[in-house]
């Protein structure tokens, strides 16, 4: 076991789905197989590095052979690793369900030959995400995951595509701006050496902020959300759920890095206020607009909007200057809970939104009386995904809005408590509504049949979504492994 | 504190980003708006490479030219990549600015 560091775990993570992504070009109509042998490999390699990480502490690697001054350096701490297994599991899932819809067979189609690349290169720049500690490495991997996130939206509408792109355009600028302004101040890009040397004058703030607000497009926190629903909604389903599962959380993950690792002592009660506040916009707005909907698809999509509002709750619960306070490595740690069920929850709601698009071909409330008589598995994952949403225990969310919950009342934050308690009622409204009407009649309507096989995908990862409450004290203890400074 | 090269070419570099943000935010039509996209994005690259200018006195420093030459080849494919869904949204709707529709109405 000892052997273990020793592996190049952290360059295949990303090599092996990039690698990937060349071969599904040249594989063409078979490209479609490729999950088969990719999606258990990156599993195996997500959970050796789990191991190595547990084991030995946080892992570092000089890519190439190039030490930190003039190379790059990837990294894997604990947050890196619940991230990268996430990942890879939901990634795995979303492949297999994807098989029919971007299958070659039995001719090439537009969908099936371009899909496969961008899926691979999407797990890629996700893996480059949770394993780097660079900046500018962070910008070339956010903007990989957001070629390959836009041209997937653009398979459900070119309109939705280009407003989501015109937002990561300028998202991008703003974000290479800020990285500019750093180096110009602390002439290096390493996280370590910056949260070494960096003093917090004003141009490094300003660089921060620029950063922050480049990250705050991508991630779609109130008011820079007007392009998710659009495109999570209007997207093919295997497409939503890894946007809505993954690709939002990768720029928090990076704001994450920024102001916990980077710059902890730099975060003004200005800056973790105004965070703080939009997030609890985005979960009161968002939740009122998916209220509203009238397709299933964009009840999830606006769901998204609220439910990204209580990740941005980790600033002001757990800033850099209380993180020694009993209470903050809770919330923190609350909010990773909350996004990685929220992963789950969400992957597994946005399949079986497509499973029902499938059967019905449509999404539209009104029209889906007895559909959950027709699908049952499928809306049976659909409520257990919900449970989740809600923050019913025992599910990773109860247990991720507990954590939050409790620093929130210890640190005296009460209006942050009201918050997350109104947003778990108006889930319970916006999700019992499909429900309902899911239920709802007696006779069975006209449905194209739906394999049970691939039904059962969204009901594993509704269950996983679940399963993180009840195991969460491993994720816990692994979690505190690298936490910044005086967490743990 | 005297205008150095450097200096000025950063000074121009933020003047570049200030008149493409406003192209940006002014115009409606998505051509100009990439435009505008590659405007900033020159600003941008002229900012970088000035103040790493100025951080290394006399010799100028490699790293913001490989910051610079990367950033060209990331706005190169998102340019190549806007230019494409401009002219497919073109040729699906026959108008070159975005529908102002609602988000909820979609599809």
């Amino acid at each position: 076991m000892n052997a273990l560091p020793a592996l190049p775990l952290l360059e295949l993570s990303i090599a092996l789905p990039l690698a990937a992504s060349l071969l599904a070009v040249a594989a063409g109509r078979f490209a479609a197989n490729l999950v088969f042998a990719i999606g258990p490999a990156m599993m195996a390699l997500a959970a050796l590095l789990c191991l190595a990480v547990s084991r030995h502490g946080p892992l570092e690697a000089a890519v190439g052979g190039w030490e930190v001054p003039l190379g790059i350096a990837l990294g894997a701490d604990g947050l890196s690793g619940v991230f990268v297994v996430t990942g890879a599991l939901i990634l795995s899932a979303v492949g297999l369900f994807a098989r029919r819809d971007f299958g070659g067979a039995p001719a090439e189609t537009p969908r099936g030959y371009t899909f496969w690349p961008l899926f691979y290169a999407m797990w890629a720049a996700l893996n480059a995400i949770f394993l780097g500690r660079d900046l500018f490495n962070f910008y070339v991997a956010l903007e990989l995951l957001t070629l390959a996130a836009v041209a997937m939206v653009a398979y459900g509408g070119t309109a939705a595509a280009l407003r989501y792109l015109l937002f990561a355009l300028m998202g991008s600028l703003a974000y290479l701006t800020g990285v500019g302004l750093i180096y110009a101040s602390a002439a290096t890009l390493d996280l370590e050496r910056l949260h070494l040397v960096l003093q917090g004058d004003r141009a490094v703030l300003a660089g921060a902020a620029l950063m922050t607000a480049g990250l705050l497009a991508k991630a779609a926190l109130f008011p820079l959300h007007a392009w998710l629903p659009p495109a999570h909604g209007n997207a093919p389903a295997a497409a939503s759920a890894l946007l809505s599962a993954l690709v939002v959380k990768a720029a928090f993950f990076i704001l994450l890095r920024i102001w916990f690792d980077m710059m902890p002592d730099a975060q003004s009660p200005w800056l973790t206020q105004t965070l703080g506040m939009l997030g609890m916009a985005a979960v009161v707005y968002g939740s009122l607009l998916a209220i509203r909907q009238g397709r299933l698809k964009l009840i999830i999509a606006y769901s998204t909007v609220a439910q990204i509002g209580y990740l941005f709750f980790v600033f002001p619960l757990a800033n850099g200057s209380a993180f020694a306070l009993p209470w903050s490595a809770g919330a923190w740690s609350g909010v990773i809970f909350h996004a990685l069920s929220h992963a789950f929850a969400k992957a597994a709601l946005f399949l079986a939104a497509g499973l029902v698009i499938e059967a019905l071909g449509h999404d539209r409330i009104a029209d889906m009386k007895g559909i959950g008589r027709a699908l049952p598995i499928t809306w049976l994952a659909f409520g257990i995904a919900a449970i989740s949403l809600m923050g019913l225990p025992p599910s990773g969310g109860f247990m991720a809005k507990y954590l939050i919950l409790t620093s929130a009342l210890a640190g005296g934050h009460v209006i942050y408590a009201l918050v997350m308690i109104a947003g778990g009622l108006l889930a319970a409204i916006y999700l019992f509504r499909p429900l309902g009407a899911a239920m709802a009649g007696d006779n069975l309507p006209d449905i194209a049949p739906v394999s049970r096989r691939r039904q059962l995908i969204p009901l594993a990862l509704a269950i996983a979504a679940i399963a993180i409450g009840p195991a969460s004290s491993l994720p816990y203890a692994f979690l505190q492994i690298g936490l910044p400074e005086g967490a743990s | 504190m005297t205008i150095t090269g450097a200096l000025l070419y950063a000074l121009c570099g933020v003047v570049l980003i200030g008149v493409g943000t406003y192209g940006f935010m002014t115009r409606a039509h998505l051509l100009r708006r990439v435009l505008a996209f590659n405007v900033i994005g020159s600003g941008v690259f002229l900012l970088i490479g000035a103040l790493g200018r100025r951080t290394a006195g006399a010799q100028a420093d490699p790293v913001p030219h490989a910051l610079i030459i990367t950033g060209i080849v990331v706005a190169l494919s998102l340019t190549a990549l806007a230019v494409a869904l401009v002219l497919r949204h073109v040729g699906e709707t026959g108008r070159v600015v975005l529908p102002e529709e609602d988000a909820e109405e979609g599809g």
